[in-house]
């Protein structure tokens, strides 16, 4: 259900609604339909300069937020986290118009996450523990986590929502300020945080949300001299030129949580329908757009004509439509773009000699919509079993053995997530010491939560988000050494 | 109820206690305090809702039908009967913390973040009745209302929402482990488990603040609670438990039992089905309930215990600062404090000047009626503690210290005594040696720091300590060499949630609040997985 309500379309700087300085705007389309929602206001490179010295008066010495109890910081977050679930059902709304996810699990996954782990982090703005160290010579030393300062934060459109309390929660409750910059795509709910923000307390210039695309916001906020981290989530591809702009620029921070193609190996002696049910979700949830997508699933070979069958079953039984029909597994992709891609995909795995099970095509008049694709008969070597397709594409390879399977899972540039399902303990603990992942989920996939770490090996990725993990993306170790007289245990 | 003393009446001093108004040199440290015209008031004629036991959520008259009188301690007048607990009414309590615990309960079950969640909850509806709950304690513990307001009601709300924080990050870890064979390989993580049913004696000086430290850290790490509030303060803690029940904690999570030490206390610390006891009050007590827990079921204990607590003050300090965090330091909670600096060492160049200075400012306190503005000194809490102090300011006199103020009693009603300050102090007096708890400052005179260290560990307590100097190798020193489990450094009293608070040698066992009182409401399990193959 949603009614004309409040959606900012501006620029969010000093706790001030701005116009961008190019007087530049963007319009913002609800991709199940096609249409245009409204027009957003577009920041660029002077923007970012606003905020940026917003943001570091904040971070003064002196200033309001460097000077607040570390307990007064949680209690914001977690008014902030009040505001979310009081206005739940409207920001579950905007979301699914601007990004085409289903409303329900918008409401269910997305915000709950959202509220959930701004209350996580929240709780951990006055628990964050420096040490006291029994240093050798007549000296005491103790360590404090003092904020970094100035966080550029650059997040994805697949969840706009969640991607925002995840980079707002650490940064916040470590103390630092923050230049947060949503998708082109999807800007609507993160400006909508901004009110909330607002509301909640938080002093003018900690948070500063900035719409914007890549090439200009994002690259202004990677190389700028007056930003002391970034924190990206989006394509390996951008990722790099993220950490190589920071190399060129300030040798900023950087944190990065990057694509994956992410193995989920499949046992004979798995329960066959938990695994059928889980690898399907694990691939087709939001439309397939999640880096955390099981794209390249291994079956054993006793069960891989059955696992097949009934995962096509699963994915032609999978309801794809309205965002805001109850019954809706999969709404749209998010753009024109994105679904050409994906097809493209398709096309390439059919020309590699894969099996098309089901699927393979656009669906509708209106919107961005694929059909539930699955493949069978995938070899590693075929672009659908190497690439991030981001899309409903399920790939389903057939292994022998787990030292092959160990082998052909680690065998990719990626390295975010990996599931095993077996009901063998050691198959279990072999498998999961082994996974290059940052992430292995044994009996299940894409259980995700706050108090737990998330970030990538290899290439998908650099450092940790969520979880204590989080917090030492955000701070910086200041270690303090005192000369004493005379030194005792 | 609305027989409080007269305002003007109970403000007259006698003995030479000055009555002006003491604004802010008394001041609480927290910063939310606003100025005096929107000082809060207390709740006129405050309702006594709850005064039966409360078990498995529910209300319940005490199983022998006998009840406890309630008193004002600043009118010596009846509050009200409070249902008193027994070994028998303990019984139930366990039964229902037990039945709680169970395997598969709805608090076993639940997710770590929803336990924070109720605890978040909890500290929203203490908010909201802070008034209220601020002039029941003030009205059953004679402390001065706004200290009540702004201290032990801010430092409740404060440790509740701590506490909410940690329930899920109290993390166990993976360990890398071997025996050496070659071809036993293993995987070990550790699960940080509840304990079980906690039994909580808390005293009558800091009654909700009390009750805050002792519950929050139980419940955030998932265990059952029966506690007993001190017979002479039970109704903020039977106010909370109508909280506890209104912010959906399940039922026999939280019980309370007000009843007596000897009865009620000794039935908790002997039980043996109570997996473990978290007591605060005297040494004495403490001892009782370690022995019992020996005798019954080797119950996991901490002690919360008295203290004879040295605060330093060296020649190059800040003077005025230092004779005032002196002063509040032992006369906060009319000395009722088990970490009431009352061993002031003094070095010998300033020891006159911060005699006189002290005596003055002693002077200057206005007793009376603790839910008036402007008052900020009130009753002891009971005859007998009453007796006690003013048995051990006779033999201060008797054993040669010098009476600089106060020394006798004050008022024509309730149990107030005035401020007094003895100097010329020597370490073997009772005063010296013996906590008072009560509103008595000894003065003592030191030379060295060699010499000030010698004398302030000599003692069988270690609570806290106060050392005030800006040299920073002094304070340095002196902090390292205390044997104190808190040290302050030019501040006393400054207390929160976050830091461990507990004592060394015969003031304690183990530690409340920060992360280190999670260690005392877990146990830790090692499972160890064999595995067929070991990689780093």
């Amino acid at each position: 259900v949603y009614s004309e309500g409040f959606v900012p379309a501006d620029i969010f700087i000093n706790n001030e609604w701005q116009d961008s300085v190019s007087g530049k705007v963007f319009p913002v389309y609800n991709p199940a339909t096609g249409e245009q929602i409204c027009e957003v206001q577009e920041a660029e490179k002077a923007d970012v300069d606003k905020a940026v010295q917003a943001a570091r008066l904040a971070f003064s010495l002196g200033s309001v937020w460097r000077r607040m109890d570390a307990s007064e910081r949680g209690r914001l977050l977690s008014k902030l986290a009040d505001l979310v679930e009081r206005d739940s059902v409207y920001l579950a709304t905007i979301e699914s118009l601007n990004s085409g996810k289903p409303f329900l699990p918008t409401l269910f996954v997305d915000l709950q996450g959202t509220i959930k782990t701004l209350r996580y982090f929240a709780g951990y703005a006055d628990k964050i523990h420096g040490t006291s160290i029994p240093m050798d010579g007549e000296y005491l030393t103790f360590t404090r986590y003092e904020p970094i300062g100035v966080c550029g934060q650059i997040i994805p459109w697949n969840f706009p929502l969640m991607m925002t309390a995840w980079k707002l929660g650490p940064a916040l409750a470590c103390g630092n300020t923050v230049i947060l910059k949503p998708a082109e795509q999807t800007p609507l709910t993160c400006l909508y945080i901004a009110a909330l923000i607002k509301e909640a307390g938080f002093p003018p210039g900690v948070i500063n949300i900035l719409p914007g695309f890549g090439p200009t916001a994002g690259a202004a906020i990677a190389s700028h001299m007056g930003i002391d981290k970034v924190a990206f989530t989006g394509s390996t591809e951008v990722g790099k030129l993220i950490q190589e702009a920071a190399g060129k620029s300030n040798l900023k921070r950087v944190t990065l949580e990057l694509g994956g193609k992410n193995p989920n190996i499949i046992f004979a002696d798995a329960d066959l329908d938990l695994a059928v049910e889980q690898a399907h979700q694990g691939v087709f949830f939001n439309a397939g757009q999640c880096c955390t997508a099981g794209s390249r699933i291994y079956v054993e070979e006793p069960i891989y004509d059955e696992f097949v069958r009934r995962s096509v079953e699963r994915a032609k039984r999978r309801r794809v439509g309205s965002p805001f029909d109850p019954t809706t597994e999969q709404g749209p992709q998010i753009s024109r773009e994105q679904q050409n891609r994906v097809l493209e995909f398709i096309q390439s795995g059919i020309s590699e000699g894969a099996k098309l099970e089901c699927g393979g095509k656009a669906l509708g008049l209106k919107g961005f919509f694929i059909e539930p694709t699955v493949f069978s008969n995938v070899r590693d070597d075929m672009r659908i079993a190497r690439e991030e397709i981001f899309g409903p594409v399920q790939q389903i390879m057939k292994f022998k053995t787990l030292e092959e399977v160990i082998e052909r899972a680690n065998n990719t540039d990626y390295g975010l997530v990996a599931a095993v399902f077996t009901n063998d303990i050691n198959k279990a603990m072999t498998i999961s010491t082994a996974m290059q992942a940052g992430t292995v989920w044994i009996n299940c996939f894409n259980a995700l939560s706050t108090q737990c770490p998330f970030g990538g090996y290899k290439m998908s990725g650099n450092g940790r988000e969520l979880g204590e993990s989080g917090l030492k993306e955000y701070s910086e170790v200041k270690t303090i050494t005192m000369k004493m007289v005379a030194k005792n245990s | 109820m609305n027989s409080q003393p007269d305002n003007d009446h109970q403000q007259q001093s006698d003995n030479g206690c000055n009555h002006q108004i003491p604004n802010q040199n008394h001041k609480s440290e927290h910063g939310d305090r606003p100025g005096m015209q929107a000082l809060p008031m207390p709740v006129p004629d405050p309702p006594i809702q709850y005064t039966k036991l409360f078990i498995s959520n529910e209300w319940h008259e005490s199983c022998s039908g006998r009840k406890i009188p309630v008193y004002n301690p600043a009118t010596g007048e009846l509050l009200c009967e409070v249902e008193e607990a027994d070994a028998e009414d303990v019984e139930k309590a366990v039964r229902s913390a037990r039945a709680a615990f169970q395997m598969g309960s709805p608090w076993r079950s639940m997710d770590a973040s929803d336990r924070g969640h109720l605890l978040n909850r909890l500290a929203d509806l203490v908010e909201r009745d802070r008034l209220l709950l601020a002039t029941l304690e003030a009205l059953d513990s004679g402390k001065v209302f706004l200290m009540a307001y702004f201290v032990d009601l801010m430092a409740t709300i404060k440790t509740l929402r701590y506490y909410g924080g940690w329930a899920d990050k109290i993390h166990g870890k993976t360990i890398p482990v071997g025996d050496g064979q070659r071809y036993c390989h293993y995987f070990t993580y550790t699960r940080h488990e509840p304990i079980g049913v906690c039994g909580q004696i808390i005293p009558w000086n800091f009654p909700l603040m009390m009750f805050a430290w002792k519950i929050a850290p139980a419940l955030c790490c998932g265990n059952t609670v029966v506690i007993k509030p001190a017979e002479q303060t039970p109704l903020s803690a039977l106010h909370m438990a109508a909280l506890i029940k209104e912010a959906g904690f399940p039922p026999g999570v939280v019980n309370v039992v007000p009843g007596y030490g000897q009865t009620a206390g000794c039935a908790i610390s002997h039980h043996m089905d109570i997996d473990k006891v978290a007591f605060t009050g005297s040494t004495a007590v403490g001892k009782l309930i370690q022995k019992a827990a020996g005798d019954s079921n080797l119950k996991r204990v901490t002690l919360e215990l008295g203290g004879k607590n040295p605060n330093i003050v060296f020649a190059d300090c800040d003077l005025e600062y230092a004779v005032e965090q002196a002063h509040s330091g032992l006369f906060f909670n009319q000395g009722q404090c088990c970490l009431a600096g009352s061993r002031v060492f003094v070095e010998e160049p300033i020891y006159e000047e911060f005699v006189r200075r002290s005596v003055e400012r002693a002077r200057s306190k206005v007793l009376g009626n603790p839910l008036l503005p402007g008052v900020d000194q009130g009753p002891q809490i009971d005859q007998k503690q009453f007796n006690k102090i003013m048995e051990l300011i006779e033999s201060g006199k008797r054993e040669g210290a010098t009476l600089e103020c106060g020394g006798s009693p004050w008022g024509q009603q309730g149990l107030f005594i005035q401020p007094t300050v003895f100097s010329n102090v020597t370490d073997d007096m009772r005063i010296a040696k013996e906590e008072i708890f009560g509103p008595v400052q000894q003065i003592m005179c030191f030379r060295s720091v060699h010499e000030v260290i010698q004398r302030a560990n000599a003692t069988h307590y270690g609570l806290a300590a106060g050392v005030f100097t800006n040299d920073i190798d002094k304070a340095l020193t002196v902090s390292s060499a205390l044997q104190a489990g808190m040290v302050w450094v030019n501040c006393y009293n400054a207390m929160s949630a976050q830091c461990p608070f507990g004592g060394f040698k015969m003031s304690g066992n183990g530690r409340e609040l920060g992360e280190y009182a999670l260690q005392e409401y877990t146990e830790v399990k090692a499972v160890t997985i064999k595995i067929s193959q070991k990689n780093s």
